[in-house]
């Protein structure tokens, strides 16, 4: 048993390795409980006797990546998810932004582009969206397509509009979308000052100086080394006294920039650069 | 109790939950020399008050566990409501948001498997009453890695489904009463 596991972690090592060598895709620092769950299941479900067999497929074709990436990034998220958090920008950090004559706002890791869109909407009813420039960056093509195109599941908006009205949203949700077959598509206005790119937390850099910075369960897949590059990334990417929103249940207390920032709302994780 | 020293306690409960656990936790004393690791399903859009709950009532220091929380000894972990609470390693907890297991997040199944890597035979762990499968599948994998699996007797548990599907997946789990599990866990000394 033990020799076993040591072998699959080893497995695993050499495919994250085979991953970013071939295709400089990086996940070599991130969580190993995560990732081996996430490998397992892409194992069985696309029917590798081992991970090294995945392995030896993905080297060789390069068709097989986007497969990869769809186990290895987590796309799992709602439009204004944790209602109380965009309830705590609107409340407590808009009243900051709203003294700056232009804005910068970068949704990292906007995967299919659920909290992008929550937040342009956000930012169109306090009357911040004109002057604001908003950058959604994620690793994953897919994700990234996705977020671009605007179109949801119809199914998913009875939730998307729950959670919007209790985020206290000013109209009805139904103003932002139209419905088509079972799609809602969400009007295209809403990506006017909306930048797509592709964007790595892992190994790229710096690329604006922004306002507010909102990175939720997107770090939960880093180990810890990586978080501290990361939010290394996010202090230097930030104003003086920029915004940074974490998910709900992530905490800069484990940081070693733990100093660089202070609790604005504590209870909803955002936090603002210390510049006294 | 067999020579092997123990690394770590992991509880999973559903339906009933809040009972069982008040005859198991507050017991343990202050010198308990594991974490604790507990996974209920609660409602994926309110907080949490389980940490709340216990804390008080126990002599161990109950929180909710953080994304990296470092694990220390004596410490009971509730998983956080619409997160998969994972094992890193011997010192981190692991948060994840990845889809639900058997409709569950947290997912009982999955704290118990990555603990399983995690810890192998040095882990101990506990499903007690609920009302689906969950745990099931976590507890065969406890036992396939050589750790040791308990299960709350069916007979005496507030819903019987998910201690009977867990002895169903894994038969060479010890079936005991809330109170012989409650006593086996004051048994345990560093």
């Amino acid at each position: 048993m033990e020799t076993f596991e040591k072998i699959e972690d080893i497995e695993i090592r050499l495919l994250l390795e085979a991953l970013y060598h071939r295709y400089h895709y990086d996940f070599r620092h991130y969580a190993m409980a995560s990732i081996r769950r996430r490998l397992r299941q892409a194992k069985d479900n696309l029917g590798f006797a081992t991970i090294s067999a995945m392995q030896e497929r993905v080297l060789h074709d390069p068709d097989m990546l986007p497969q990869m990436l769809r186990y290895l990034t987590v796309q799992v998220s709602e439009m204004f998810r944790d209602p109380s958090y965009f309830q705590a920008i609107r409340q407590a950090v808009i009243p900051h932004l709203r003294t700056y004559p232009s804005l910068k706002v970068w949704v990292a890791g906007c995967s299919t582009g659920e909290e992008l869109y929550s937040l342009v909407i956000l930012f169109r009813e306090e009357g911040l969206e004109e002057r604001t420039l908003f950058y959604a960056t994620d690793i994953n093509p897919e994700a990234l397509h996705q977020a671009e195109t605007g179109i949801y599941d119809a199914e998913r908006v009875r939730q998307f509009s729950e959670n919007y009205r209790q985020a206290g949203g000013k109209t009805s949700l139904s103003d932002y979308y139209h419905s088509q077959y079972n799609r809602c598509i969400l009007d295209k206005s809403l990506r006017r000052n909306v930048v797509f790119s592709d964007h790595s937390l892992v190994t790229d850099q710096v690329f604006g100086e922004m306002h507010l910075i909102s990175c939720r369960n997107v770090m939960i897949y880093f180990d810890r080394n990586l978080q501290d590059r990361a939010v290394g990334l996010f202090k230097e990417s930030l104003s003086r006294q920029g915004f940074l929103g974490l998910g709900s249940k992530e905490n800069l207390r484990f940081s070693t920039h733990a100093h660089a920032f202070r609790d604005f709302v504590r209870t909803e994780k955002i936090y603002q650069r210390n510049d006294s | 109790m067999t020579g092997v020293s123990r690394g770590a306690v992991i509880i999973g409960a559903s339906a009933g939950a809040l009972e069982a656990l008040s005859v198991l936790l507050p017991p343990l004393p202050a010198t308990f020399p594991l974490p604790i690791f507990v996974v209920v399903h609660v409602p994926s859009d309110q907080p949490s008050v389980l940490a709340d709950i216990f804390d008080p009532k126990c002599k161990l220091h109950a929180i909710e566990a953080e994304d990296k929380e470092p694990i220390v000894p004596g410490v009971i972990y509730f998983a956080p409501p619409d997160y998969h609470m994972l094992l890193e390693d011997k010192q981190t907890i692991a948060l994840s948001n990845e889809e639900a297991v058997l409709f569950s997040r947290p997912s009982i199944d999955v704290t118990l498997e990555s603990a399983a890597d995690v810890w192998g035979e040095q882990l101990i762990g506990i499903i007690l009453t609920g009302a689906n499968q969950d745990g099931a599948r976590g507890l065969q994998a406890i036992s396939a890695a050589g750790g040791m699996a308990i299960v709350q007797s069916p007979v005496g548990a507030y819903a019987s489904a998910m201690p009977e599907a867990a002895i169903a997946a894994c038969p060479q789990a010890q079936v005991m009463s809330l109170n012989d599990i409650s006593t086996y866990l004051s048994s345990i000394s560093g």
